[in-house]
């Protein structure tokens, strides 16, 4: 068909296209960049436990990391939240579970989701969650208050790489922000 | 589309030179309804410079409010517009004026001067070429550009969060864009730049066509001037650029608008894609605003050298290679929002790795000029002047490429005055070099020679107090976008701002110049630089007739 227009029109036409998948281009980095930031661990994205992958991960080794629990809400969210205790040592490798506690101190009931990374932001593609709050949404009731409970481990691959060995304390941070009602959940991560 | 190339011959039934002044149309529809490509480059050339004029008056307002500590001007200016404002509204002017003054110099001022004025005008006069390839669409490019400009500076006048106005910055950075300037003056802003990226990517398509298909019989690639090399880099850089800045700030609206998070780590988004999508942009746009500056410069040192210009392969590739290395170097615009070692070293390694075709810019037009027959014409002089300045901007850009210098250096006025000379001075001695050069074959008269050079010194003098005395400030540790300043940074600032008065009367004697020479000018020969000027354009009569090349020429 493109071979049937003038030379302006094919010319013209191919430039549209180009210019039209640049627009493609500029939305797909959205999704791309989720997708990299999991992959690389980039700004301290930590990494999910993949059961298949990690058949083999279990290998403790003997010297140990601090790990420290930060807990914040947003402004505007009328919640208390903490860890349970601020701070725990863990051998690289070995399974840890932490607690952190979240209660609701206004009047009605309020759904919230949880951000959250870790620093130094190289430890992200090393620190690895098997089970967590913050891949679902919580809703708390008016003065009710939970524990929930996060699983990971440090992976054991840390001390090969010569940019996150040296790190002796790792910080897991968590925010939680309201869930308006409008939000479709669209964007997960 | 009707095919421009296959029917213009027709027109042209019998006299090459024949007058065809009797189909110029009347005045309403000849310049509102302009469908010719040197009528379309003049409505962009005088566009650009009442751009110009307000984007300049803005920086003057700036200049004077910071020429001492505290904040003197703002509140009474914001009262202006608002009775009620107060210090808060004062500060938010602030930032409406550099945002303002950025957004106009950028795409309202240089683009449409180089692109659309000197590309609509000269491209085709250089290719041979009797018009552009589609002269509808390059009227609604210029169309969409004036409504855009209209659409920000009313921006000014409606609510943009703390004040009136749009006071984001150039770069609209997320979260301030969205979560930190409530009402529609942002969201304006934005469809300005909706407007002005569509203005652009037509352009980009028309230009692309025009220098594929339409060039004189003979005139292939390797042959065509140095500027037309210039500007169909430049159209590939809008064609690829411009896209993802639509799409990156509709992404803005959408989360300002319609509750999408694609920035805002409450919903998962990050405010850094924004960073990332813009600068992919940004990048590219710093060298669409200087790439026309660069061929424009090599057409001015060829013609005053009496030399072809050095290295002609190697020039046109080197714009080619500065086009393609300015898409992988955009993360050296945000060294500091904490990415791992191993990416600043590769953002700065790709970013020096630019200095190389840059460097065999600058050494081809030395060696031009090198044992050429130089006049000091007042275009020259601007060559001459754009080249020094550029190279001033180009090594303090070398040092900002450094990922550990530029840390201490990011958001001071070292960057400022860095890309100040490599715009500011570097893009606009360009411009007024190409104004100079061009003048007399634009509009048939010949400018005052002795108001181009005073333009010129006068102008010279100025910006360089204006900005040299920033890259103190900067190290000093001045932070830019700031109305207020300590003590200590006052000395350099009054410099600055007498700098601001010494250019501004330089600009003077540019508009008395203009004036001079439309009133009083002398006639412009067809080729008023003599053998020098070897390009298609001198070979028409100045003014050029209306239609030019009713019959091909045929390049040797």
């Amino acid at each position: 068909m493109i071979a049937r227009l003038s030379p302006n029109a094919k010319t013209a036409s191919l430039a549209g296209l180009l210019a039209l998948s640049m627009v493609g281009l500029g939305f797909a980095a959205v999704p791309l960049y989720d997708l990299f930031c999991r992959v690389t661990g980039f700004g301290g994205t930590t990494q999910r436990y993949d059961p298949v992958a990690a058949a083999a991960t279990p290998q403790v080794l003997s010297n140990t990391m601090s790990i420290r629990f930060d807990a914040n809400v947003s402004p505007g969210l009328p919640w208390k939240f903490q860890p349970e205790h601020p701070t725990d040592q863990v051998s690289v490798g070995a399974r840890d579970m932490a607690i952190f506690i979240a209660e609701n101190q206004s009047a009605h009931a309020i759904t919230g989701t949880a951000s959250f990374n870790v620093t130094p932001t190289q430890a992200g593609k090393y620190f690895t969650k098997i089970q967590c709050f913050c891949f679902t949404e919580q809703k708390l009731e008016p003065g009710q208050q939970i524990r929930m409970p996060v699983l990971f481990f440090v992976d054991p691959a840390i001390m090969d790489d010569p940019d996150a060995r040296d790190i002796q304390e790792i910080t897991l941070s968590y925010t939680f922000h309201p869930v308006e009602p409008v939000d479709e959940g669209k964007k997960a991560s | 589309m009707t095919d421009i190339a296959a029917t213009a011959p027709a027109h042209g039934h019998d006299h090459a030179h024949d007058d065809h002044d009797h189909d110029t149309p009347g005045f309403f529809v000849r310049w509102f309804m302009s469908t010719n490509h040197k009528d379309i480059g003049t409505l962009y050339l005088i566009f650009a410079i009442v751009a110009g004029i307000v984007g300049g008056a803005i920086s003057g307002m700036m200049r004077l409010e910071l020429a001492h500590p505290g904040i003197q001007y703002l509140q009474g200016w914001a009262a202006f517009l608002d009775p009620a404002a107060g210090e808060v509204q004062g500060k938010h002017l602030w930032n409406v004026l550099i945002t303002a003054h950025g957004l106009i110099m950028v795409f309202f001022m240089v683009m449409p001067a180089m692109i659309g004025g000197f590309g609509n005008w000269f491209v085709p006069l250089m290719i041979g070429a009797p018009d552009m390839a589609f002269p509808r669409m390059n009227n609604v490019s210029f169309w969409l550009t004036f409504v855009a400009f209209v659409m920000l500076l009313g921006s000014s006048f409606v609510p943009g969060g703390s004040g009136l106005g749009a006071g984001t910055g150039w770069t609209v950075y997320a979260p301030l864009s969205t979560s930190g300037s409530a009402g529609p003056a942002v969201d304006m802003a934005i469809f300005s730049l909706h407007l002005a990226g569509a203005a652009s990517i037509l352009g980009a398509v028309n230009f692309i066509t025009t220098i594929f298909n339409m060039r004189a019989p003979g005139m292939t690639l390797h042959k065509m001037p140095l500027f037309v090399w210039s500007i169909l880099v430049t159209a590939f850089l809008l064609l690829l650029a411009l896209p993802v800045l639509a799409a990156a700030i509709t992404m803005l609206l959408t989360d300002r608008n319609f509750g999408t998070t694609f920035y805002d780590a409450t919903g998962g988004g990050d405010p850094v894609l924004y960073q990332h999508l813009f600068w992919f942009f940004g990048h590219p746009e710093v060298y669409i605003m200087i790439l026309p500056g660069f061929g424009i410069v090599s057409q001015i040192i060829s013609t005053f050298s009496r030399k072809p210009v050095f290295g002609y392969l190697g020039m046109a590739y080197a714009m080619v290679a500065i086009g393609v290395v300015g898409f992988i170097v955009w993360a050296h615009h945000m060294f500091t929002v904490g990415m791992s070692v191993n990416l600043k070293m590769y953002f700065t390694a790709a970013t020096m790795v630019i200095a190389v075709p840059t460097g065999i810019k600058i050494f081809s037009w030395i060696a031009t000029m090198w044992g050429g027959s130089i006049s000091f014409k007042t275009p020259m002089v601007w060559a001459m002047g754009f080249i020094f300045m550029f190279t001033v901007g180009g090594v303090t850009g070398v040092v900002l490429a450094n990922a550990g210098a530029d840390t201490a250096f990011h958001d001071t006025y070292y960057v400022v005055a860095h890309f100040h000379y490599v715009l500011s001075l570097g893009a606009v001695f360009s411009l007024f070099a190409g104004f100079y050069y061009w003048f007399p074959k634009m509009s048939g008269r010949m400018y005052n020679e002795f108001l181009g050079q005073l333009h010129f010194w006068v102008f010279f003098i100025g910006v360089n107090v204006l900005f040299f005395p920033q890259h103190f400030l900067g190290q000093q540790g001045m932070p830019r976008r700031y109305p207020d300043y300590a003590e200590a940074y006052a000395y350099w600032h009054l410099v600055s701002s007498w700098g601001y008065v010494i250019m501004g009367v330089g600009m003077i004697f540019f508009f008395l110049n203009i004036g001079w020479a439309l009133f009083a000018g002398k006639k412009a020969a067809d080729n008023p630089w003599g053998e020098g000027a070897t390009t298609l354009e001198w070979t028409l009569p100045s003014p050029p007739p209306f239609h030019q090349f009713n019959e091909l020429p045929r390049i040797a």
